[in-house]
């Protein structure tokens, strides 16, 4: 009884964000979408529209669904058998299911957990992309690879070993180059799955900066355990329970006057 | 307790020892020079050695791997990665019967498929029974080493839209070379020793193989004639060929583990 009064309220809020912003700027939007793991129901009709050009985060305990959303955006969960969705998400106009899977994720850039690079050398890894998308030439090559590690804060450190191994890297420079791989792909929105929960608080820092220069030409869309960090970063802050999207309006409203107890809850600390 | 466990410890490891001992008294003396570059003596004869022997398991060897580990590496792939889940448990129990049927069986079988048809022996029939033999434990170990691949490593590249096709020729298969490289080297290894399918497919020769498709004398084969001829200068060079495979199959057996345990992938903790 209560999940249909917070999901309305989550739809409201929703809409408000949407006539006090152009229609051009909603970059991505769910409507109604329910996700199975099986028969296990893990998201419950989830409405959202995510901003261009801004940083919209998702919080809520471990196991809310935050993480099943994320992925469900570029159909990653896809790769998880038994998995299905209702409901439609929209990337600009397009329904992305009508996408081609590729293309889909070539728009609609993904950074995990646990950085992932892979045995490759720094260059390579940055490079994997581009070199999918069709870039051949080396001086073309080395200038996206420059581009995308200056635009993740970690070409100064990285520059003069662009060929040794990636696993050399620290922790959080791994984490960076994930984003700089990420980026040479040029995505137009970029999904970030708790990037920071591994980190120390420098590395997060130097994260949470870069997050902020990218946001010009990529829509950024992050899952954090850290509430602090959506407060710190985000303009928009969605708070998942339970497979259900409880609030959903500017990081403001949400950590200063939630309209929902349950929001206020966790925000407080009372529990998660 | 600890004394029982430590005896039959000391017992399993001493077996080897005392082989490679008996193998190097016996055979190290007998390896010279006429032995690695020579032909068989004549019956009866002393001197001589086994070139020919040397350089037929070579092809053999050679055969049998160009038949063994793209079929069991291709088979892997599939297995690890394209897998529907009925068909590939049958393929998996089937390899694995496969893995378990007697070498004299596997020879017998590269026999009526190739020895009867063309109407004489060869080194081909015998890289066949070979080759044969390899593909149960290429699949399986390709099919591991790609396992051990991290799911993050192929979630990684399909986000960046890599296909699924691109992500394993571009990701998985080189995250998991070096390891199946180090498989297919001892899968090798392993039948370098194999003597019951040579019998009936290259089955041997004094002299020079005059091609893939005569009658080819191997290391094994060799030593199976020599140990039970009445000549004793032939026992002596039988021991000398058995500690000269056993020194391939080591040295395969070191290199493989130095390959797995150097470089890329290794860093990569895969």
């Amino acid at each position: 009884m209560f999940a249909s009064i917070r999901s309305e309220v989550a739809v409201q809020g929703s809409r408000e964000i949407e006539n006090t912003r152009s229609k051009a700027g909603l970059k991505l939007q769910s409507r109604n979408l329910s996700f199975y793991y099986g028969k296990f129901k893990a998201l419950h009709e989830i409405d959202l529209k995510i901003q261009a050009n801004k940083i919209t985060a998702f919080i809520g305990p471990s196991g809310c669904g935050k993480s099943t959303f994320l992925r469900t955006l570029n159909r990653m969960n896809e790769t998880i058998r038994h998995t299905r969705f209702d409901g439609e998400v929209l990337l600009d106009d397009d329904n992305i299911l009508n996408l081609e899977l590729t293309a889909l994720r070539r728009r609609v850039g993904m950074v995990f957990q646990r950085s992932n690079p892979f045995p490759k050398s720094i260059f390579d890894n940055v490079a994997y992309g581009p070199r999918l998308n069709g870039i051949r030439g080396k001086s073309a090559l080395e200038e996206v690879v420059e581009k995308c590690l200056v635009r993740s804060a970690l070409w100064d450190e990285v520059k003069d070993k662009l060929h040794k191994t990636a696993y050399d890297l620290s922790g959080g420079q791994q984490q960076r180059l994930c984003i700089a791989r990420a980026l040479a792909v040029e995505p137009e929105v970029l999904l970030l799955d708790e990037p920071c929960s591994a980190l120390d608080p420098i590395a997060t820092a130097k994260i949470e900066e870069l997050l902020f220069q990218i946001k010009d030409f990529c829509t950024i869309v992050m899952v954090t355990h850290n509430m602090q960090q959506a407060a710190r970063i985000a303009e928009y802050t969605g708070f998942f329970l339970m497979g259900k999207l409880i609030e959903f309006d500017t990081t403001k409203t949400i950590f200063e006057k939630p309209s929902i107890q349950a929001t206020e809850d966790y925000i407080t600390g009372r529990f998660g | 307790m600890l004394t029982v466990t430590g005896v039959c410890t000391v017992l399993a490891v001493s077996v080897l020892f005392f082989i490679l001992g008996y193998l190097f008294i016996q055979g190290g003396r007998s390896l010279n020079w006429d032995f690695l570059t020579k032909l068989p003596a004549p019956v009866g004869g002393t001197g001589g050695g086994m070139a020919n022997a040397i350089v037929g398991s070579g092809q053999v060897l050679l055969l049998a791997t160009m038949i063994g580990v793209p079929i069991g590496f291709l088979a892997g792939v599939y297995l690890a990665e394209y897998e529907g889940v009925l068909f590939s448990s049958l393929v998996r129990f089937v390899t694995d019967l496969l893995n378990g049927v007697p070498s004299i069986v596997i020879g017998i079988f590269a026999y009526t498929l190739i020895v009867l048809r063309v109407k004489h022996f060869s080194a081909i029939a015998g890289g066949v029974a070979l080759g044969i033999m390899m593909i149960p434990i290429a699949v399986r170990s390709t099919e591991e080493f790609l396992r051990a691949v991290p799911v993050s490593l192929r979630e990684g590249a399909l986000a960046l839209g890599s296909s699924r096709w691109k992500m394993v020729v571009t990701v998985v298969i080189p995250a998991a070379l070096r390891g199946i490289l180090s498989g297919m080297m001892l899968n090798l290894a392993r039948v370098a020793g194999e003597t019951a399918p040579l019998l009936f497919t290259s089955l041997n020769n004094q002299f020079w193989s005059t091609g893939l498709s005569q009658p080819t004398a191997t290391l094994p084969v060799m030593i199976y004639a020599y140990a039970i001829s009445p000549y004793p200068d032939w026992h002596r060079q039988a021991w000398a060929a058995g500690f000269l495979l056993l020194m391939l199959v080591l040295s395969v057996n070191v290199t493989a583990r130095y390959v797995i345990s150097s470089g890329f992938s290794h860093k990569a903790r895969v």
